[in-house]
């Protein structure tokens, strides 16, 4: 069989999309890849094709999940669905935005709650936008221009693992440089430090293992903030694997963020602080960090869950964006959210254009209300709002706090996943879909709102549809049993 | 001297290998390996007289779950857990949004405490145990 190698593959994982990936396929199989992270390697040549693979639609009968037709399975599906006085509709954030359209139809068509996973992400960072507006610029700006780099209460060498290696700090932008470049390249060779010490020891004696070219601190600021050229500062509640690339890491007391950042709009404004510390850090360094920020030429902020999750939500992001507001009278400053799943941003972009909002929608009254805090999923659960659930292209099951599964569980699930993650697992109607960006093509859009088309790369197994068609089908026989509802009322009326 | 008992933060997040293992498929070993588990401070560690891959019980109001320990491979963090984002970190995390949506995943109460007689369940398991199914 020939091996045929496909470029610029798009990488269906992490809100990066990352769209230089190379993969060689051989007898309809991926089996191997180039370019990508270990996640994407994990997903494109082993996790898309494991035996966890769902291949046919299946019905929970007698507590256990039985194979039944896929006509079948929808008509189930559409039948809770309409049956349901208030369904929720949950997930779409790895799935395509043209599948997205047609969840919004199936949603106001059923008259039920709409939501996506930003949710439980990033939904505080879509308030704090909506109140006070956010700089933002794309990630190629980012790459040529930006000379200082911070990650707020994010570790992107995990959840983003080429996020530093293409956006920031360890690559060449047109106009700024990187010095860790080199580093990178003889880390990869060896990959982690352990490696680099066994395979010293074992095979290479006297070798030594590759130097990084600054060390961070959790002390006083070090030489580095001083160097001239891009820098990288991380603050976290935990020292983490970014936070050892960084030039300077300022570890924070969790749930203080939004006192740091508060002082820190002080010390940009020049004000004086009356106290020694704030959130477990002295002012001293503070005050190293905000000149800085004041003195680069173009900084960014780049921030994660640390700040969504904790004390504060959304306040928390509306004083980051209120400090990159501040410094834009100094100089020119971005701050972006660290979006997590592939699409999620677009599951933001294609509700608000077709809804006017881009997530905690409800379709009740028959027409869009959008209120976080009522119709986000975690209080509809909470509440026992909702009388039947449908989630597609997410796992709540294995991310919801057990206290709201519980309340899910409750009533009847229908799911729409390609492998049998934990909630396909609990579902009472279980559909196989396609691997999106895998097994066909649509839209995402990157974390920095940029479309990007995913590839297909492989043929999926035969009877399976994708979401687009298989909510398209759901949508159809939904319709059709409302319009076998209202002529037996017709029925009924015209005989009384 | 050994204490029966660690009162810590508690912060679920990221992982690369959690990142991996659940590309992997969430019936995976790996993810098992690296989702069913909890970073703690080694000095935590000393205080409860356990070591890593020792199991512990973690306990917050909304729940409980066992986890196998682990060091925490970056710098200092007494006081401070991590467990991993899946169904093992789920299963102590709470459901209050503060009228927000966003439900309790960083920076509550927990206690943690050395459990070598008690088994971490897998995610069949704790499916099973948490939603009967």
């Amino acid at each position: 069989m020939v091996m045929t190698e496909i470029k610029s593959v798009v990488c269906p994982i992490c809100g990066c999309l990352c769209d230089d990936i190379e993969v060689t396929v051989k007898n309809n199989e991926i089996i191997k890849m180039k370019n990508g992270c270990a996640q994407c390697e994990a997903k494109m040549v082993h996790g898309y094709k494991s035996e966890e693979r769902i291949l046919k639609p299946m019905i929970r009968k007698d507590g256990e999940l039985v194979p039944v037709s896929m006509d079948e399975a929808v008509h189930k599906a559409a039948q809770i669905l309409t049956d349901a006085k208030y369904p929720l509709l949950f997930g779409w954030s790895s799935s395509t935005s043209e599948a997205q359209r047609i969840g919004v139809q199936l949603a106001e068509e059923l008259g039920s709650a709409l939501d996506n996973c930003c949710s439980v992400c990033h939904g505080p960072s879509v308030m704090a936008t909506q109140e006070i507006g956010i700089p933002a610029c794309t990630l190629g700006q980012i790459r040529h221009r930006a000379d200082l780099i911070i990650y707020w209460a994010c570790n992107p060498w995990t959840s983003h693992p080429r996020h530093l290696e293409r956006y920031t700090s360890f690559t060449d932008g047109r106009f700024e440089g990187s010095e860790w470049k080199s580093y990178l390249e003889k880390l990869k060779g060896t990959q982690s430090k352990k490696k680099v010490e066994a395979a010293s020891r074992r095979i290479l004696a006297g070798y030594n293992p590759p130097v990084a070219p600054q060390a961070c601190t959790v002390g006083a600021p070090p030489q580095t903030m001083q160097k001239l050229g891009r820098k990288l500062i991380v603050v976290d509640v935990r020292k983490t694997m970014t936070a050892e690339a960084a030039d300077y890491f300022i570890q924070v007391q969790p749930n203080k963020d939004y006192e740091i950042l508060d002082a820190m709009r002080c010390l940009v404004a020049d004000q004086e602080l009356d106290v020694d510390k704030v959130g477990g850090v002295p002012v001293a360094y503070l005050r190293e960090v905000t000149d800085a920020m004041v003195n680069c030429d173009f900084g960014v902020i780049f921030f994660g869950l640390g700040l969504t999750q904790s004390a504060g939500r959304f306040r928390n992001i509306e004083i980051a964006i209120a400090l990159t507001r501040d410094l834009n009278r100094r100089t020119k400053f971005v701050i972006s959210p660290m979006r997590g799943h592939f699409n999620v941003t677009g599951a933001n972009v294609v509700f608000a254009w077709t809804t006017g909002y881009p997530y905690a929608i409800d379709f009740s009254q028959g027409y869009p209300q959008y209120n976080p805090g009522e119709f986000t999923t975690i209080d509809l659960l909470r509440r026992g709002d909702n009388d039947a659930t449908l989630v597609i292209s997410s796992d709540p099951g294995a991310h919801f706090p057990k206290v709201a599964m519980q309340n899910m569980m409750k009533h009847p699930l229908i799911t729409i996943n390609p492998d049998m993650n934990a909630i396909s697992r609990l579902g009472d109607v279980v559909f196989p879909t396609q691997w999106c960006g895998i097994e066909y093509e649509g839209t995402a859009y990157r974390m920095d709102h940029v479309p990007i088309m995913l590839r297909k790369v492989v043929e999926p197994p035969p009877g399976i549809l994708n979401d687009e068609q298989l909510l398209k089908r759901i949508l159809d026989e939904v319709r059709a049993i409302k319009a076998q509802k209202v002529e037996k009322e017709i029925k009924i009326e015209a005989a009384c | 001297m050994v204490e029966q008992k660690l009162h810590a933060i508690l912060i679920t997040g990221r992982t690369i290998d959690q990142g991996v293992g659940k590309e992997m498929g969430k019936g995976s070993k790996e993810y098992f390996d690296s989702s069913a588990i909890c970073i703690i401070d080694e000095s935590d560690m000393i205080k409860l007289g356990i070591k890593s891959r020792t199991n512990v019980k973690v306990t917050s109001k909304y729940g409980s779950v066992i986890v196998k320990a682990a060091k925490n491979p970056y710098g200092s963090n007494p006081g401070l857990v991590f467990i991993p984002c899946g169904l093992w970190a789920n299963a102590i995390c709470g459901d209050e949004t503060f009228g927000m949506g966003m439900p309790m995943f960083k920076g509550f109460t927990v206690e943690v405490e050395a459990a070598p007689n008690q088994a971490v369940l897998t995610l069949d398991g704790l499916l099973k145990e948490e939603y009967g199914r």
